[in-house]
């Protein structure tokens, strides 16, 4: 049981990562990704929305008709954002103001309602709260790589800290929507490549 | 003037999917067929043109600091009930949905027939949440809001249309195992986001 419960953990960290090989979730992943600061408010936001739909949705799942459970997941899900979003303003508002309608967005984001209608809907609340944790964490994991580097090249700086010489200028692609999605596309080949999950198509 | 200049603006220079990301989700998932990819690209136009002035309305008579002074209620008139705008709009947008599919099955047999498949598939498409949240975050008037609601729906249709057409062609080259399907789909959306970005040289 307990290995049972790591797997659910662990899995999406690497091998069903929700961005990479689920395909969910993109559209914040690269939104926020500008610089680390965002990127790591936005990942526990979604991190905690996750796993907290998860556990409500697992503990109300007998008491769910099948037909409107989809609007009951969307209520859960929007109330928990309204939350953190209100979290967020009060207590990080610089942020908020940058992270401006992605917190919102995460009502929509593919990952919250895909792992509430996939796992938590028919799972006991503990491995409905362990997978939430995991998928958040998952995504945070990407997420962080992708601005680590668009900031890195971008900016030349990590959390605000100027890491590179100051003679380096600063890669402005990176910054701008291309760059996310350049660095997003050789980070699914990498982890691809590794993982030997491919593509049929 | 000003409203082509905003039409202009949110199908080219800002558009919706190339430039905020936002729908990416079915963007992946549905290019993979350009019959497919028409068809949810008119839909999403479709009901971005009903949902964002529908929200306007909720947001300008229901949730705005001062908005519920209509009903001459001092009590009412002083509530700000901005906090409940996600989950007003989510619940507008899907029984939104919800009404055209139905209306569209009584009365349109035909355009359901094409349509009707994608649209709840478009309940949870973050372009149609995130074009509403960006009319409250811009402070859009209400004939803006219509107009930025049809045309950032045309920016994604557009773009969808567009990368279907591209990888109808992928499907007979040659690439890596560990880029086909995802890998190559992101990279060729960056270079079509850099194609757009040509755009942004447009003074309006």
């Amino acid at each position: 049981m307990a290995e049972n419960l790591k797997k659910i953990l662990v899995d999406p960290l690497s091998e069903s990562n929700p961005i990479t090989i689920q395909i969910l979730g993109i559209c914040s992943a690269l939104a926020v990704t500008v610089k680390m600061e965002t990127a790591l408010v936005m990942a526990m936001a979604l991190t905690v929305v996750t796993a907290g739909s998860n556990l409500v949705i697992s503990l109300l799942r007998k008491s769910i008709p099948g037909r409107i459970r989809m609007v009951v997941e969307v209520a859960v899900i929007a109330t928990l954002v309204i939350v953190a979003d209100q979290f967020i303003r009060a207590y990080l508002f610089d942020i908020s103001r940058q992270l401006s309608v992605f917190v919102g967005l995460i009502i929509t984001n593919c990952i919250v309602m895909g792992r509430a209608e996939a796992f938590a809907i028919q799972n006991p609340p503990l491995p409905s709260l362990l997978d939430g944790l995991g998928n958040g964490l998952g995504y945070s994991l990407i997420l962080l790589i992708v601005a680590f580097f668009r900031e890195l090249l971008g900016s030349g700086s990590l959390f605000g800290w100027r890491l590179l010489p100051g003679g380096y200028p600063g890669n402005g692609m990176a910054l701008l929507a291309p760059g996310a999605f350049f660095a997003l596309g050789l980070i699914i080949w990498v982890q691809r490549t590794l993982t030997k999950k491919f593509d049929t198509e | 003037m000003d409203l082509l200049n905003l039409a202009i603006k949110s199908v080219f220079i800002e558009n919706i999917l190339l430039s905020t990301f936002l729908g990416m989700c079915s963007f992946l998932a549905i290019s993979r067929r350009i019959e497919a990819a028409t068809g949810l690209g008119m839909a999403v136009i479709f009901v971005q043109t009903i949902t964002v002035p529908a929200n306007w309305l909720i947001k300008h008579f229901f949730l705005e600091p001062g908005a519920l002074a209509w009903t001459g209620v001092p009590a009412l008139a002083a509530l700000d009930l901005s906090f409940l705008s996600f989950i007003c709009f989510i619940a507008v947008i899907a029984s939104l949905v919800q009404l055209v599919e139905m209306v569209m099955d009584r009365f349109f047999p035909a355009l359901y027939q094409t349509l009707g498949i994608f649209l709840p598939l478009i309940t949870v498409n973050c372009a149609i949440l995130g074009g509403s949240l960006f009319m409250m975050e811009r402070n859009y008037a209400f004939s803006q809001s219509v107009v930025f609601g049809a045309s950032s729906g045309g920016g994604w249709a557009l773009a969808i249309t567009a990368m279907a057409a591209i990888r109808k062609k992928l499907r007979y080259s040659n690439i890596p195992p560990g880029l086909k399907g995802l890998g190559i789909t992101m990279i060729l959306t960056g270079l079509m986001a850099m194609a757009f970005m040509c755009f942004s040289g447009i003074s309006l």
